[in-house]
């Protein structure tokens, strides 16, 4: 794999090109690894490297049953941020934040991370007491958090709509360092820089069942053959409970809802920053790429589905939530819209955890903020498969904090997978 | 769209209607274990396929209605009052 730096690009240039490897193998499954990581998602494919980066397991494969860039990874809005308050999430989120901070170079892959600050608008005193207490928390653990008044918001946001009678804007909390990067890039950086380490990335290789020995998972069949793993991760988003069940392992506090993203055609730079409007039932943000195009999404669709695409009614609704927002946008044309398969759970937030068979890990349960989680995911999961035992930060975010009436729930919404957006 | 045979108003786009959950659930005595209310009230067989489900028509009579779904096509096979007993009473009326 030829690495990216400036020599080797000058030196291609004179080349026309030639001399660049492909940027990972497609390698034939071996017949057993030391993990088995199944799901090569963002997910996935992080946790296969850092098994490799920083526990030294190299023998590790990743089973993905499309191809690597083609489920969630591709399917977000692309938005980096760790304003979380609840004990566990905003050390975790904050560690991830961290990692995106210098993924492009761990990676050796750009993923284009842009600190844009992240401006989530309140449109009531109320909403800004809450906001505040939670932007507060976040400064006592050391996370960047700022409160902009309506003179700053409109110093650096011009074209919001100042105007709306009915929900005003009074102001913005902000978090610098968050923003967005290339959701491509990042699939694509993990897949090549786990590949690099010795990690089997292996596509078309969808899981069809598991073989039991002695209460473990002996071997997984797949669509290219049986393939037999000392330790196994699901890191499977939406399809996890189709796989647990598929381990005869009953039921899970996850249900699968779907979410759509939506990009329109270009337009000359608009939107500096990552704007998110919360109000009234509606939920919208948005962010301008580097292409140009902007991309926005609002809220789940509302009933659960396993069907990667959209309907209409949540157009619409993201459509008015764009007027009511920025008005400016009015004329702009939908290129693209899509929808992904989101592992809603009962309290929104996620799992790193053991599960009942000893030999299998689970990683579930990402709702909207998957995306943004993806490092420190697999950082915590693989350091939970290498180690035997979760972190600190995770020790609460596994199947058995609901019994124990330990959930963590950042809305405060109750056990209803759709309302934890 | 989805399109919701309501049986007390006929068919309906489903932005009429809010959609409740699982309708298979049953939950357990009020002196029954802490097990059994954390898995009646927090884990789901989370159906790929066909499913009962609840839906609200909360933007038409506002009953509650069991449908039987696929959340992989979204295709209805049936739609039935959530009460038993109107269910009598919607078929006695057909």
């Amino acid at each position: 794999m030829t690495k990216f730096n400036a020599w080797n690009v000058i030196k291609n240039g004179l080349n026309g090109q030639s001399y660049w490897t492909r940027q990972w193998r497609d390698p034939e499954p071996k017949s057993s690894y030391d993990v088995v990581i199944i799901g090569g998602g963002l997910h996935g494919l992080a946790t296969a490297y850092y098994l490799a980066k920083n526990h030294n397991i190299k023998n590790v494969a990743v089973l993905e049953k499309g191809w690597i860039g083609g489920g969630n990874a591709g399917r977000n809005t692309t938005i980096v941020r760790s304003n979380y308050m609840m004990p566990g999430n905003h050390e975790f989120y904050e560690h991830s934040l961290k990692l995106w901070e210098n993924l492009s170079h761990e990676l050796n892959y750009n993923v284009m991370f842009s600190q844009r600050a992240h401006v989530s608008l309140f449109h009531s005193p109320g909403a800004k007491d809450s906001v505040s207490r939670i932007y507060n928390i976040m400064r006592l653990h050391g996370t960047d958090a700022e409160l902009w008044d309506l003179k700053t918001l409109k110093k650096k946001i011009p074209h919001l709509n100042y105007h709306n009678s009915r929900f005003p804007i009074l102001g913005a909390a902000v978090q610098k360092r968050a923003g967005n990067a290339r959701h491509d890039a990042v699939a694509w950086g993990y897949a090549r820089a786990a590949d690099t380490l010795g990690v089997d990335i292996l596509q078309n290789c969808e899981v069809t069942g598991f073989t039991r020995k002695n209460g473990n998972i002996e071997s997984i069949q797949t669509s290219r053959g049986i393939i037999k793993g000392k330790k196994i991760g699901f890191a499977v988003a939406g399809n996890t409970s189709v796989l647990w069940q598929m381990a005869e392992l009953g039921n899970l506090p996850i249900e699968s809802h779907k979410l759509q993203a939506f990009v329109s055609e270009a337009v000359k730079p608009l939107l500096d920053q990552v704007v998110v409007y919360g109000v009234g039932g509606a939920h919208f943000y948005i962010s301008q790429s580097d292409k140009g195009s902007m991309v926005f999404g609002g809220d789940l669709d509302w009933y659960k589905s396993y069907a990667q695409r959209g309907n209409l009614p949540m157009v619409q609704d993201v459509a008015e939530a764009a007027m009511a927002i920025f008005p400016s946008l009015g004329r702009i044309r939908l290129l693209r819209h899509w929808a992904g398969v989101m592992d809603m759970t009962m309290d929104g937030s996620f799992f790193i955890c053991k599960t009942p068979i000893s030999n299998l890990y689970l990683n579930a349960g990402w709702n909207y903020g998957g995306f943004k989680a993806s490092p420190a995911s697999g950082w915590y999961f693989a350091d939970l498969i290498a180690n035997e035992s979760p972190h600190n930060y995770v020790q609460n975010h596994n199947l058995e904090r609901f019994e124990k009436g330990i959930n963590i729930d950042e809305r405060g919404a109750g056990p209803d997978p759709k309302l934890h957006g | 769209m989805i399109r919701i045979n309501c049986p007390y108003c006929g068919e309906r786009d489903h932005s009429e209607f809010s959609y409740g959950g699982d309708a298979t659930i049953n939950y357990p005595s009020l002196d029954a274990s802490e097990k059994e209310w954390t898995e009646a009230i927090f884990f789901r067989k989370n159906i790929k396929g066909f499913q009962f489900e609840t839906w609200h028509h909360s933007n038409g009579c506002r009953m509650w209605l069991v449908v039987e779904r696929s959340t992989v096509t979204h295709e209805i096979k049936s739609v039935k009052p959530c009460h038993p007993d109107l269910q009598k009473v919607v078929k006695n009326n057909k």
